[in-house]
């Protein structure tokens, strides 16, 4: 068969079982776009800004486990693509990007939207590629998928001169069935010594703590934790990118760990003797103070990307592989092993764990006349049962997003969390309704973030993706804000907005529902109003508390054990601002 | 402590920048880099030089063997190694200090390789801190240019790096 590179690149995407591609158009990928409009199996999402087509694939990436697919055109549109791939590399999100380049004859001569994206994305890629040669594309396309995919996942990008999609060059296409690559061998299953000495080490410890990560959910391990979980008996703490990977509601869960995790998650890693880390990376928004961290544990790492041990903090077991297949070894040799979890010293250990969940670390005042953010999340949670699928944006609202809705099953929490990025949720919203139409989906967000990428309402206008936005709405860029109480004298340096606009008739403007939700006793009902609109995308402008802040709180520099609780409600500095 | 680092990788465009991009995105130390293809075409052999502690030069390591490109790497400071460097040196010469010149360089084993009427080019190849020695033992003001390629090296022995 011989094709012309646009319709092999669409092709190849086709053989690669591609459903959704990400786009906008522009000069250079016009005989692309051509070639996509020739065809109906892969369905075009056309955004609003390429960030917004990065950030929906990446929903759909992490709501679905296949990779996300982006076309966008050279020059501004592959750099606006920027945010969103940095984004899905810093959480190890599948993602192969496809940006347009100037023709070959002219890269180098600052031609009209040239930029040397592969210069660009060099540092926030898994790996790029520039195609020099039509011949080539089909099999640069297969090696992109498989480096995205495999090993530690993440987003790969295939820059693409607009001569070697000339509609006038023929050449054979074949799609690859398998690729090789000599220089890329990901390692699947761990050394079964190494193996062996961490399910010893785990089978002598006396107040164990198991924290997992991000890298369950990616390696589809759910189902082993929980398994392995259960088998010990041992308390389990996940980060913010692991949520869901073991129930929420179990009663071994601790909740979740770091910055604004819960006490008894923190308290727990800090007293702990023998600590698994399971798909995790000792991110420091987890670790905290390093010199610190864990004084008395020794530490077990499972991670399939080599790099990740030892980066931050020394392990004593090293595991290096797929998590899957290491948590199947282990629980496989902890069941053949005599030896058992020590039940007194275990029995122990939960008493002490359960006068630190005593403390109720994330209680907040009930009785407030105003929206209180955590209430609005506890509401949420209600109301769709446990079920949605929930993105968030970045900030406080991420935090109660976080601590208040509990993820009973992996990949319902979809949220930016290695990068941070403002703007992520509703074009991640819109990316996972489409992959689960059926499913409630909501946006968590606040009016800062959600004006990041608010132009995407009308994506989801066009496409059909009807999500429910919960903007909570405390007219400050609220993380900013407490940061600057704790640490800069309550100096709020531009992180309120004066002009904040009316999010009502703005979701009106755009074609959806929106609604303004003032008081505490109109939350809930809000709530099953919007979602009993299922065909409708409803903007929720929830009315919140100024003045409340994420507790509890580990602060910059401080370790575990040094949380910053809740000032009991009332007290003047909880009311400063109001 | 100083290492040396030498990897084979794929001969790609692009492939020299991913690695030097590496180094100053995550501000690792690098003395000196030098690439060139082997007698396999299709691959690059790069050796280079930086200091660290063990943990900095683990991660180094690491970090380096994630980049796709790179098919193979090792530290040769791990084990006994030959290093070599080359270095032009041009050097004022006046008919007072030609011979002395000349005789400095037989001592290291150097060549003249150009010779005009007031400068000579002197070439050296040895370990880095015999280069070091060299230029150390000429006189500061009669130094015109100093040109060094970097370290390469290779272990002893019949173990080799390749494919």
């Amino acid at each position: 068969m011989e094709l012309n590179g646009a319709q092999i690149l669409v092709q190849s995407l086709k053989d690669e079982g591609v459903e959704f591609l990400f786009g906008y158009p522009g000069g250079a990928v016009l005989h692309l776009y051509d070639a996509l409009f020739h065809q109906q199996d892969i369905k075009h999402i056309l955004v609003r800004h390429e960030q917004g087509a990065t950030h929906a694939a990446d929903g759909y990436a992490r709501a679905t486990g296949k990779p996300g697919v982006v076309l966008v055109t050279s020059g501004p549109g592959a750099t606006n693509a920027v945010t969103g791939i940095a984004t899905a590399h810093l959480d190890s999100i599948p993602m192969v990007v496809i940006s347009g380049q100037v023709p070959t004859p002219v890269i180098g001569s600052d031609a009209f939207q040239e930029v040397d994206m592969v210069g660009i994305t060099r540092p926030c890629v898994k790996h790029n590629f520039l195609v020099k040669d039509v011949n080539k594309l089909a099999e640069t396309v297969k090696k992109a998928f498989h480096v995205a995919t495999t090993g530690r996942p993440g987003p790969v990008v295939i820059d693409i001169p607009k001569d070697i999609t000339d509609p006038n060059i023929k050449v054979p296409y074949k799609y690859p069935r398998k690729v090789s690559m000599r220089s890329y061998n990901p390692v699947v299953k761990g050394h079964k010594k190494q193996i062996r000495k961490a399910v010893d080490l785990l089978l002598s410890a006396k107040k164990p703590m198991i924290y997992s990560g991000g890298g369950v959910i990616l390696g589809e391990a759910h189902k082993q934790l929980i398994e392995f979980t259960r088998l010990l008996g041992y308390p389990i703490t996940n980060t913010l990118m692991g949520l869901g990977a073991y129930p929420a509601t179990d009663k071994q869960f601790v909740g979740m760990l770091g910055m604004h995790g819960t006490y008894e998650a923190n308290m727990s890693m800090h007293e702990s003797d023998v600590i698994i880390a399971i798909g995790a990376r000792f991110d420091d928004r987890v670790t905290g103070k390093l010199d610190e961290f864990c004084p008395y544990a020794k530490i077990i790492h499972i991670d399939v990307d080599p790099a990740s041990i030892a980066k931050n903090v020394m392990v004593d077991v090293p595991i290096v592989g797929e998590v899957k297949p290491v948590l199947e070894t282990m629980i496989e040799m902890i069941n053949e092993d005599e030896k058992r979890p020590d039940k007194k010293a275990l029995v122990k250990w939960w008493e002490q764990i359960a006068k630190w969940q005593a403390l109720d670390s994330l209680a907040y005042d009930r009785n407030s006349d105003l929206i209180k953010p955590q209430y609005v999340i506890e509401q949420l949670y209600e109301v769709t049962k446990g079920n949605a699928f929930v993105t968030s944006d970045v900030g406080q609202h991420q935090m109660y997003a976080a601590q208040f809705y509990h993820f009973d099953k992996p990949r319902r929490w979809i949220n930016s969390g290695g990068l941070g990025t403002m703007g992520f949720g509703l074009p991640a919203a819109i990316g996972v309704k489409l992959a689960h139409p059926k499913s409630d989906v909501a946006c968590v967000t606040g009016e800062a973030s959600i004006q990041m990428c608010i132009q995407e309402l009308s994506t989801a206008l066009q496409y059909k993706t009807p999500v429910k936005i919960v903007n909570l709405n405390n007219r400050y860029m609220g993380m900013v804000r407490q940061w600057q109480e704790f640490t800069y004298e309550s100096r709020y340096s531009h992180s309120y907005m004066d002009t904040i606009p009316d999010f009502v008739k703005l979701a009106e403007a755009y074609g959806h529902v929106g609604m303004r939700i003032e008081k505490p006793e109109d939350v809930r009902s809000a709530f099953e109003e919007a979602f009993a609109m299922k065909d409708r995308t409803v903007f929720m402008d929830f009315m919140t508390d100024r003045t409340e802040n994420v507790y509890p709180m580990i602060e910059a520099g401080k370790a575990h054990h040094e949380m910053r609780l809740r000032v009991p409600p009332g007290t003047p500095v909880d009311r400063e601002l109001a | 402590m100083r290492h040396i680092i030498s990897i084979l990788i794929e001969n790609e465009s692009g492939a020299l920048s991913r690695v030097a991009g590496l180094f100053s995105a995550r501000g690792y130390n690098i003395e000196s880099l030098t690439v060139a293809p082997t007698e396999d075409e299709t691959l690059s052999r790069m050796t280079l030089v930086t200091w660290g502690d063990e943990n900095i030069i683990e991660q180094i390591t690491k970090q380096l063997n994630k980049l796709i490109d790179v098919v193979k790497l090792i530290d040769l400071a791990e084990a006994v190694h030959i290093e070599r460097e080359l270095m032009m040196i041009k050097i004022k010469t006046t008919d007072e200090t030609r011979e002395e010149i000349k005789r400095m360089s037989d001592i290291f084993r150097g060549k003249i390789i150009d010779v005009a009427a007031n400068s000579y080019v002197v070439e050296i190849t040895g370990p880095s801190d015999k280069l070091d020695a060299f230029i150390a033992a000429i006189d500061d003001g009669s130094i015109i240019e100093v040109v060094r390629s970097g370290p390469t090296g290779i272990s002893r022995g019949e173990n080799g790096l390749r494919l």
